[in-house]
């Protein structure tokens, strides 16, 4: 495994705030590498200091081995850019666009094969004013592919996107990492990067508080697990008594949830099914909910808003 | 060069999908040739030194038509395209800022020249106007106002933030410079007060050397109509160029 990007002690300040605060990790060849973090933790800060559009304060960068504000034409020849708040003019039609962009580029990907991967066929001869949202982020997806880049920076893909737009793109970005090329996105969907990422960075004031696998995250942080089910007559005091300390039982109306610490021995859906059915509890609409992602990052960054 | 090639083509056709830049450099000065035609005809008068209307207003409007490139197009079309992120997603790619700037001055340049042209033609078929200069002193002249005015476009889309601001700002300096510099209707026309007013304004020189130049006048004469020019040219490269900002 190639280290594509290397990252290390950060340091970008705008005034007096701290945009990103020493802030130190690396990218895998391959892989996709998500930062999450709420608005303001610095991610697009990091992702632009990364893309030479922002000059760090301090901290030494990497991207494919070179220093991004010194060989700043080489990195743009060799990685593909996805930027928040960027456009295109409004009568450009997606060819054209596709066309002109190739032109930039020393050894650019065939466009016309990028516009049928990217689905954008029928639109080809659509000005970009009129295209919808999803359409538009497939553009800015095509225009990243075009000088068939190692890495590929997405920041903040599918914001403002609705589900189906959001799940297409969610595949081809899977698409593009099958292809061997490694990429670095932002995102503040929980679910995008639990979905997506082999690994994710979570950004809180410009620091990293927590990196690893999706899994891994939640398994080390997830805070709980639930059983979820309805009762008709009440629930007996006796049911509660096993669960004591590690979990808690909470009745709201027929719903009963059981809370329990994760990594219990047995696991809580066989404790809670137990105790029902030895105290002779008629129950129904039984479910377990896990942790997700973004129980981890409630929990990590807290839930006051931000900005 | 072969990004500056394709996006000059690809401006080029910006600009004539864009209705309104098309309409006041290629139709708008049109329309006033043959409103004052028909008005005044061409007949040679006293007041225009012996030339006739359309004489002295096909130099008069090149003037307009070149002011109107450069405080509205490409003003409007800059800081438009800072302002929507236009030229921050080109500054993702390997291309220069100068490949940006020199294909929006061939395009500018080429649709301002064809105004001239349209004018010129309609001014020989319709109303048989005069032509006593040398045709490449003309051009020499015409390459020059242009460019400087085109200097002064660039200049204010650095400074201003918004296409909003840049289209009233350009509009602002534009319409009054029109009517007090003899480009949108003969100075002779204008008060002692007003033409005081005229040397003030930059538009005049260009006004001042086409017309002169167009009926055969020696550069000799307009020495202080090209230093003027030059000098907002120099200036116009100078800060256009230090001052670029992709966002």
């Amino acid at each position: 495994m190639n280290t594509i990007v290397q990252v290390e002690g950060l340091l970008k300040t705008y005034g007096a705030t701290v945009a990103v605060d020493e802030v130190s990790f690396d990218v895998q060849e391959g892989e996709i590498f998500g930062m999450v973090g709420p608005n303001g933790a610095g991610k697009t800060t990091t992702i632009e200091c990364l893309e030479g559009l922002r000059k760090p304060d301090a901290g030494t960068i990497r991207v494919l081995g070179v220093d991004p504000q010194r060989e700043v034409q080489t990195l743009r020849e060799r990685t593909g850019m996805q930027l928040q708040q960027s456009n295109l003019p409004e009568r450009m039609k997606v060819w054209e666009a596709l066309d002109l962009y190739s032109s930039f580029y020393p050894k650019p990907a065939d466009w016309k094969e990028l516009l049928v991967q990217l689905g954008l066929e029928e639109k080809s001869d659509t000005p970009f004013a009129k295209l919808s949202g999803g359409q538009k982020q497939r553009l800015f997806i095509a225009l990243a592919l075009l000088p068939d880049p190692q890495l590929i920076f997405l920041d903040e893909l599918t914001t403002g996107l609705d589900p189906q737009a959001r799940h297409t793109i969610w595949d081809l970005v899977r698409d593009v990492r099958s292809k061997g090329k490694t990429i670095l996105l932002t995102t503040h969907f929980m679910e995008e990067a639990e979905r997506l990422c082999n690994r994710v960075a979570i950004l809180d004031h410009g620091r990293i508080v927590a990196l690893d696998t999706p899994v891994s995250l939640i398994r080390d942080l997830g805070a709980e697990e639930r059983v979820v089910f309805s009762v008709d007559g009440g629930l007996p005091a006796e049911f509660e008594k096993p669960f004591t300390g590690a979990a808690r039982v909470e009745l709201r109306g027929e719903q009963v949830t059981v809370r329990g610490q994760n990594g219990r021995k047995v696991p809580l859906v066989s404790e809670v099914v137990g105790q029902l059915t030895k105290l002779g509890i008629p129950f129904r609409d039984l479910r377990t909910e896990q942790p997700t992602l973004e129980d981890v990052f409630l929990k990590l960054t807290g839930r006051e808003i931000r900005e | 060069m072969k990004s500056l090639l394709k996006m000059t083509w690809m401006e080029t056709k910006l600009f004539l999908r864009e209705p309104l830049g098309a309409f006041f450099t290629l139709a708008f000065p049109l329309m006033m040739l043959f409103l004052f035609g028909s008005i005044y005809g061409n007949e040679p008068t006293p007041m225009f030194g012996g030339y006739g209307t359309i004489d002295i207003s096909v130099p008069a409007y090149t003037a307009m038509i070149i002011a109107t490139s450069g405080l509205m197009s490409i003003t409007i079309t800059m800081a438009a395209y800072r302002e929507n992120g236009v030229l921050r997603r080109l500054r993702t790619t390997p291309v220069s800022p100068l490949v940006v700037l020199v294909s929006q001055v061939i395009v500018v340049f080429a649709m301002t020249s064809l105004g001239m042209v349209l004018l010129i033609v309609a001014g020989k078929l319709v109303y048989h106007m005069r032509f006593e200069g040398n045709a490449w002193s003309v051009l020499g002249g015409f390459v020059l106002s242009s460019l400087s005015f085109f200097g002064l476009g660039f200049i204010l889309a650095s400074i201003l933030r918004t296409a909003r601001t840049a289209q009233i700002v350009g509009m602002v300096l534009l319409y009054p410079m029109l009517f007090l510099s003899g480009a949108g209707f003969p100075r002779e026309l204008l008060p002692e007060a007003i033409k005081k007013v005229s040397t003030f304004l930059p538009l005049t020189y260009v006004v001042n050397l086409l017309r002169g130049l167009w009926i055969g006048q020696p550069w000799g004469d307009h020495l202080l109509d090209v230093g003027v020019l030059v000098g907002m040219l120099v200036l116009g490269i100078i800060i256009s160029v230090k001052a670029f900002r992709w966002e």
